[in-house]
């Protein structure tokens, strides 16, 4: 296994060796990708993205939303309500001290986060604001309060449904909760929605999970070494990534997991710094989100696009109703799965609330959105703001930053390799575990989807932007319509096991072990 | 309750040098001993996904692995040396666990071996000589 890293890496080097030396051709091989994924997924993603007739509201928006507020409304606000109890779960408050060296609570969270913060908060939000306006934050914040709900409940299942093989491992996910929810509850058809989900799932992990981050991966590195191809960022790119989830290099992993926390605290201490020394700005910056709002006015789109954009962008980072952070939540050993769900909830605020809230109010205050100085609106140019630097997605984020920090975007490459490499490995996972779902455990079936993710790195960092945010987001989007619709169905045993706690928490049967 | 010495033991040159200086001492003065294996685990460590699906089986290899390669030996190896031996198997920072392992009732004297970490080195990782000096309640022995 060893030469066998050794040789992907040899020959990604040689690759880009070649090709680097002869930029027409290069360029051409990133046109020709570009061109083959847009003709083929174009069909999958008008599918998914398409309004409701007589509309331009995409149904899948309204899907989410729906599904959100259902959860909200249904938990009686339990994200607000369990706020607190979720931070004393995660301190390890209600750990029982003799189950010390399982999985904590506050590890199930950090790998769920990992695998979720990342592009998401720091591309996806630049281009929410970019098309819909600084309003867009306004609906993203709301995505994110509601998607708590969403994410209380798929992740409870999560752990309530999980396998517990003969070896001693443990794979949870809406393919187990589904299957066996339904079939507890003598309802038909869980095993075909588990399935549905799976294959949603590889298509997500190819996607979002992949391309999405290598593609703007790439974008960032161009961004400050200087136009190239590609498809070289994704040729090396993929060859790391197979040295870890094919050559077994666990050790890059796990030294990626013990970095990226703390990019994720240094972003948010630089967004932090900028948004302080430009105080006076901050009340500015939240009358342009509460207005662009509601009016949407010189937004691409108006209102109606604002939301859009801010509940899509919402979704595509905090992935909440998606499905996956309940693969990664359901290893945590605990007696209690609703406690999980507790834990869960913390996601997409610490994500969407906080994180995204931080990068939108960087990119209004540091001016990046071009108004048109005798109207006082912002200049849209195809389709979106026109921007200081005419730089998009991460770029439109770079610049924020840079506007404050010239060094940054050095700081922020770095960051963004990490959070797509983070990112990678854990939709690689997720993606396996829909992949073996589907097919079965094996070397040889897990290996064929190990090297098709491979390939997908390079597809993604070669193609354009558009294409592949479109394809990411039907992928994931697609997931969450299996997912929430079995939700509906399985939501009353999570009431069921909701109310039994609470219930033994407030009756003190349930304590903290400090207290017992 | 009778009294007893805890000892600090992971198997290393210097754990078993520590023990078999505590046993000396608990059976000259009727005490009884408490070896104590800590497997290093902290709850805020940060875990890949495989990771995390492989720490339960992980668990379960690493108590088999402390018990039937490590405390059954040494248990073995006490037998007929005059001193009552109990082992104690628990997970967390070495530290800190054996602090709370010698709050409990009867505990009089800590022992643990010296690794022999550089002043730098100790300052970087840790030592746990160092903390539990510091912290300990009853007396601690560190035996070169």
């Amino acid at each position: 296994m060893k030469h066998l890293y050794q040789r992907a890496f040899g020959l990604a080097a040689l690759l880009a060796l070649v090709l680097a030396h002869s930029p027409a051709q290069a360029q051409s091989i990133d046109e020709k990708v570009n061109q083959i994924f847009a003709n083929s997924t174009g069909w999958f993603v008008a599918f998914i993205f398409s309004p409701f007739p007589g509309t331009s509201f995409p149904w899948i928006v309204a899907w989410l939303v729906i599904a959100a507020t259902v959860f909200t409304l249904y938990f009686l606000f339990i994200q607000f309500r369990a706020f607190g109890h979720s931070i004393a779960l995660v301190r390890g408050d209600y750990s029982d001290p003799n189950d010390a060296g399982e999985v904590s609570h506050f590890q199930a969270l950090a790998t769920a986060l990992s695998g979720t913060v990342g592009l998401g908060n720091i591309a996806g939000v630049a281009v929410a604001v970019g098309i819909g306006g600084p309003g867009a934050t306004f609906w993203m914040i709301l995505a994110g309060l509601m998607g708590m709900a969403s994410k209380f409940t798929e992740c409870t299942l999560g752990v309530k449904y999980r396998n517990e093989f003969a070896d001693g491992h443990v794979s949870g996910g809406p393919m187990y909760y589904l299957t066996k929810g339904f079939a507890e509850r003598g309802l038909p058809g869980g095993g075909i929605l588990a399935v549905l989900f799976s294959i949603f799932c590889i298509l997500g992990s190819l996607g979002g999970g992949n391309m999405f981050q290598a593609n703007q991966a790439h974008q960032q590195i161009a961004g400050i070494v200087g136009d190239y191809p590609g498809w070289i960022t994704g040729v090396i790119f993929a060859a790391v990534v197979f040295a870890v989830i094919i050559g077994g290099l666990k050790s890059i992993a796990s030294v990626t997991e013990k970095v990226v926390p703390f990019m994720g605290v240094m972003y948010v201490i630089a967004a932090l710094i900028i948004i302080l020394t430009n105080y006076d700005k901050i009340g500015w910056a939240f009358g342009q989100i509460f207005a662009g709002a509601f009016t949407g006015l010189g937004v691409a789109g108006g209102m109606v696009g604002a939301l859009i954009q801010g509940f899509k962008r919402a979704a595509f980072s905090n992935e909440a109703g998606v499905g996956s952070a309940a693969i990664a939540h359901s290893a945590v050993r605990t007696k209690e799965p609703i406690t999980e769900g507790f834990v869960s909830l913390l996601e997409p605020f610490i994500d969407t609330v906080v994180i995204c809230t931080m990068t939108a109010l960087v990119i209004i205050i540091s001016g990046q959105l071009v108004t048109d100085p005798a109207t006082g609106l912002y200049v849209v140019e195809n389709g979106a703001i026109k921007t200081a630097t005419g730089s998009s997605g991460v770029g439109l984020t770079s610049d924020a930053f840079a506007s404050a920090f010239t060094w940054f975007p050095y700081v922020l490459a770095l960051a963004v390799i990490l959070f797509a490499f983070s990112t990678m490995i854990s939709w690689s996972y997720y993606g396996l575990k829909a992949w073996t779902y589907l097919f079965g455990e094996g070397e040889t079936k897990e290996l064929a989807f190990k090297v098709i993710f491979c390939i997908f790195v390079v597809i993604g960092a070669a193609a354009n932007l558009g294409p592949v945010i479109d394809f990411s987001d039907a992928a994931i989007f697609s997931m969450a319509v299996v997912n929430v619709f079995g939700l509906y169905f399985l939501m009353p045993i999570v009431k069921r096991e909701l109310n039994s706690y609470l219930s033994r928490l407030k009756s003190g049967e349930i304590r903290k072990f400090s207290e017992a | 309750m009778s009294a007893k010495y805890l000892v600090g033991f992971d198997g290393s040159e210097a754990s078993k040098r520590a023990l078999s200086f505590a046993v000396e001492r608990a059976a000259a003065a009727g005490r009884s001993v408490v070896i104590a294996h800590v497997l290093e685990w902290s709850p805020y460590s940060f875990l890949t996904p495989t990771e995390l699906e492989e720490r339960h089986a992980r668990r379960k290899e690493e108590i088999e692995r402390a018990e039937t390669a490590l405390l059954a030996p040494v248990i073995a190896e006490m037998s007929g040396k005059g001193v009552e031996v109990e082992t104690a198997l628990k997970y967390g920072h070495i530290a800190n666990t054996l602090n709370e392992l010698a709050n409990a009732d009867g505990v009089e004297q800590i022992f643990i071996g010296r690794n022999g970490h550089s002043g730098v080195g100790a300052r970087i990782f840790g030592s746990v000589a160092g903390t539990l000096v510091q912290i300990a309640p009853v007396p601690c022995t560190i035996v070169p």
